[in-house]
């Protein structure tokens, strides 16, 4: 077999690695092979091709594959070396890449630093529990996505949307558009789990009715699905009794939550982070293992891929610095540790010896939070503090700290109502 | 009558695991033979929903059908899942015990099994059953070890006895309802919903529908009661959390709830037993998923809900005689009986298979072996499973190994092919499922389903919209965009 020896190699052409592979070409890396699974680049930006992407980075709005058009072009411009239909197979601690190509067949890539940045996936029914028959006509909103804008071909007729994710709400307005009735969007949560821009421009707009602290407790139909159950759920998202209500409809489309392919990373030894199903990374975004970085949807489920663009270009920062020999990963650690109001944070641990003056902390609350501070706190003292009129979990926020603030073991970020 | 109409010498009816293989062990047979289900494939009944337990035989009555197909059967499961390349693995299984009162049930079943002439039977005491099993609850305490017990694929098993079968000659008409049985000189005229055939013997393996074809026939002697069982699977990460099959004592409701690995290395729980609505109600319900997950966190605290990734019912088809009922109908002859196979069904299959072949033999007044035929099917290991050099060798010899479909379960494009093309192949996105595991894993084919029904619309030829995630009616697209 053939061991090819690689200085950087990313895994996954999604926004977050093609972000990356440009990046690091610019900061100078020379020998830079970014993998692809699917035989086209540009991951599920594929398929988005709804608007309202690139308004941060290019400040317009672009379509999904507009967006992911931008950085292709760079890549072949910049002659940057790309594989299609390689699926990696495996990785090990020493970042070793096994990979699987009809050409190639199995060829392992030793590298000297691996950009993880292979996405994430939807939460299937079966990890919902949802009682009922098996029919055909369940599809994850993503695979309904797939099938309405690659293919062309429509899911059903009449759709039920469980989850306000937003690709669901993007599906809701897309398959309204193609004449398809969608009849309700349930969501278990007593708030919408996307934009807000997606509920009034997707649902709103069509008068898709947003059914709150609802959910989905019995699937009926036995070849195709034939209706749905919904009923009120409490405070603790139990159904409540004698709040069902049937629904007649053919399709399911299934909105509930991606979870950050990290199968392959976790081979590596990479650590998770309960919270965020990520790498635990330090502000450099650099696992538990060294020489391996994550970002992207991988490392958390971003609101935006602007976001996970810049957050890409980061990592391929910290991964060319590491390979010219400049990394300054120092040997105490601080834990970020999320309090009161807040998820998660990424980073999960400041490394010093940064010379960052300020790192930037991203983070999602818990629950909606109205007029807040989010504080930094040292050894009880409060290093950094920044107002907030209004946390929503759909959303992610971040504050910077000070890092010569910064002293003992942790810092903690909380949010705390005024 | 027309001379259009097909004449058999044996009809099997219904292609589950029992059918399966009583067809395969018929086709070594010169005797023309139809294998017919209404369904789009086989496996489509209990035989795709239950444990995959191959049982020790320990607790069936000594005497009963039950016991002796499933001791003989047990015996038969390696060398048979050998020959049709059928995952199998004798992992042993324990049937622990929490208390006295437990303790007592396990003496009881020990005895019955010593009785029956079971080997490899062992009482062991709690600690050393955690000793087996790191990951039992403190609160066993004291187990019964069973080495013969195992684990199977019951899809596969099934799946590749009827492509045995089909090699061999025999004809498998799927989506074909039996819908009368009259009977004739030298044997029965048999209606279909796909036309009329005709058949010197008809073998009834129509699981929980046959007591309505033995009534159809003029026998119909039993009655047989869908009795349902629900299971939680869990995340391949899961697996090997136990390496036997863990039981807990039996109750009046069955063998109850237990936790294993699966041969295909998840990890499963359950099943609960309730009565069916119907013989079609295959529905999950939230509190007896719950009271799986409950009664399961008995045996191992480690259970984590977080790792579902499926849940399924299947129905037992229990019949009102207490046991088995195999054999030529007394008031009909040339039409034979195997019903109300319930657990330990699959365990007994290989041995109803070969009885009923030697028995529908002597009806037919002797069968010759076939000059030519084969007990074997042409199959090869999992890419999944494979070393990196097989594995460089099969994309060499076909570079379709070298395109992953399934990223879960790390299917190829050449497999899911391949499974279209075998005899009996795939018709259907459960189909292709069922053969080669694209769809089953963690992400449960939100990834490969569009490139599977791709393949299938191509392999088949027909329009993305008619590809059927199982049976008539579970169309997945609906049309073109508008």
């Amino acid at each position: 077999m053939i061991i090819e020896e690689r200085s950087l190699v990313i895994i996954g052409a999604g926004p977050a690695g093609l972000a990356a592979a440009v990046k690091a070409k610019k900061k100078g890396m020379e020998d830079v092979l970014l993998l692809e699974r699917d035989n086209q680049l540009g991951g599920i930006l594929k398929q988005c091709i709804h608007n309202g992407f690139g308004l941060h980075i290019f400040k317009e709005e672009l379509t999904g594959p507009e967006f992911a058009l931008r950085y292709i072009r760079k890549i072949s411009e910049m002659g940057i070396e790309y594989k299609l239909d390689t699926m990696v197979i495996s990785i090990d601690e020493n970042k070793n890449i096994t990979t699987v190509n009809p050409q190639d067949g199995l060829r392992i890539y030793k590298a000297g630093a691996i950009i993880l940045a292979m996405g994430c996936r939807e939460r299937p029914r079966g990890a919902l529990r949802i009682p009922g028959t098996n029919p055909s006509g369940i599809f994850s909103a993503g695979t309904a996505q797939r099938f309405v804008n690659i293919e062309g071909m429509k899911p059903g007729k009449t759709a039920v949307i469980l989850g306000s994710g937003d690709i669901g709400l993007i599906m809701a307005r897309r398959m309204t558009l193609e004449g398809m009735k969608v009849k309700a969007v349930c969501e278990i949560m007593p708030h919408p789990g996307g934009l807000t821009r997606n509920i009034v421009q997707c649902l709103e707009d069509f008068d898709i009715p947003l059914k709150l602290s609802h959910t989905v407790t019995q699937i009926h139909g036995r070849t195709r699905l034939e209706g749905v159950t919904i009923s009120r759920v409490d405070e603790n998202y139990r159904p409540i009794e004698g709040t069902e209500q049937y629904i007649k409809c053919d399709t399911l489309l299934l909105s509930v939550g991606l979870i950050p392919e990290n199968e392959l990373a976790e081979e590596a030894g990479v650590l998770l982070d309960p919270a965020t199903k990520g790498a635990l990374v330090n502000q450099n975004l650099e696992t538990s293992v060294d020489g391996i970085y994550a970002c992207g949807n991988v490392l958390h489920v971003h609101d935006l891929v602007d976001y996970v663009a810049l957050e890409a270009e980061r990592a391929a920062e910290s991964a060319v610095r590491r390979l010219k020999g400049k990394s300054e990963s120092g040997t105490k650690r601080i834990s970020v540790i999320p309090g009161n109001g807040v998820r998660y944070t990424v980073p999960q641990f400041i490394d010093k010896g940064s010379k960052d003056e300020k790192i930037k902390i991203y983070f999602r609350s818990g629950s909606i939070l109205k007029s807040v501070r989010v504080n930094a706190v040292c050894k009880g003292k409060t290093i950094y503090s920044k107002k907030f009129k209004r946390l929503v979990p759909a959303e992610m926020e971040y504050i910077k700290i000070p890092t010569e603030d910064l002293k003992g073991s942790k810092v903690l970020i909380e949010a705390v109502e005024k | 009558m027309s001379d259009t109409v097909k004449k058999y010498d044996i009809i099997v009816i219904g292609a589950g695991v029992v059918g399966g293989l009583i067809a395969r062990s018929l086709s070594f047979y010169d005797a023309d033979i139809c294998l017919v289900d209404k369904h789009m494939d086989s496996a489509m009944g209990a035989s795709g929903a239950n444990s995959g337990i191959v049982h020790g035989g320990y607790d069936a009555k000594p005497g009963s059908l039950k016991a002796r197909f499933n001791i003989l059967g047990t015996s038969m499961m390696e060398e048979t899942c050998k020959m049709l390349g059928v995952p199998y693995k004798n992992t042993g299984s324990l049937v622990i015990a929490f208390g006295s009162d437990d303790e007592k049930e396990l003496d009881r079943l020990y005895e019955n099994g010593i009785a029956g002439g079971i080997e490899g039977l062992e009482l062991i005491d709690g600690e050393e059953a955690r000793k087996l099993e790191p990951a039992l609850n403190p609160t066993v305490t004291k187990a019964l070890w069973s080495k013969t017990a195992g684990v199977v694929s019951p899809y596969k098993l099934n799946i590749s006895a009827v492509e045995n079968a089909v090699v061999n000659g025999v004809d498998f008409l799927r989506e074909t309802m039996v819908t009368g049985i009259t009977l004739e000189e030298n044997g029965f005229l048999v209606t279909t919903d796909k036309g009329p055939l005709t058949t010197r013997v008809i073998i009834n393996c129509a699981g929980i529908y046959a007591d309505e074809i033995s009534a159809m026939a003029g026998d119909g002697f039993f009655n047989l009661t869908p009795r349902k069982g629900e299971y939680l699977l869990m995340d391949r990460s899961e697996g090997g959390l136990v390496s036997r099959v863990i039981f807990q004592p039996p109750s009046e409701k069955g063998k109850g709830v237990l936790v294993m690995t699966t041969v295909d290395g998840n990890l499963l729980i359950g099943p609960d037993a309730n009565i069916a609505e119907s013989k079609e109600d295959n529905s999950t319900h939230a509190s007896s998923l719950e009271y799986v997950y409950q009664t399961a966190l008995k045996t191992c605290s480690k259970i984590r809900l977080d790792k579902v990734i499926t849940s399924f019912a299947g129905l037992r088809a229990t019949p009102d005689t207490g046991d088995f009922i195999i054999g030529e109908s007394s008031k009909v002859p040339g039409f034979y009986n195997v019903a109300g196979i319930e657990s330990p069904g699959l365990s007994s299959a290989p041995a109803i298979a070969e009885h009923v072949a030697d028995e529908v033999g002597k009806m037919l007044g002797g069968l010759e072996l076939k000059e030519k035929y084969t007990k074997t099917i042409d199959s090869h290991e999992f890419f999944r499973d494979m070393t990196i050099e097989e594995k460089e060798n099969a994309i060499r010899e076909n570079p379709g190994h070298g395109r992953i479909v399934c990223r879960c379960e790390n299917v190829t494009e050449a497999e899911v092919i391949e499974s279209i093309r075998r005899p009996a192949g795939a018709r259907t996105v459960d189909g292709v499922k069922r053969r080669t595991r694209a769809g089953m894993g963690r992400c449960q084919g939100g990834f490969c389903l569009p490139t599977v029904i791709d393949i299938l619309s191509r392999e088949l030829d027909v329009d993305k919209e008619e590809i059927l995630k199982g049976d008539g009616g579970s169309y997945i697209l609906a049309g073109r965009n508008r």
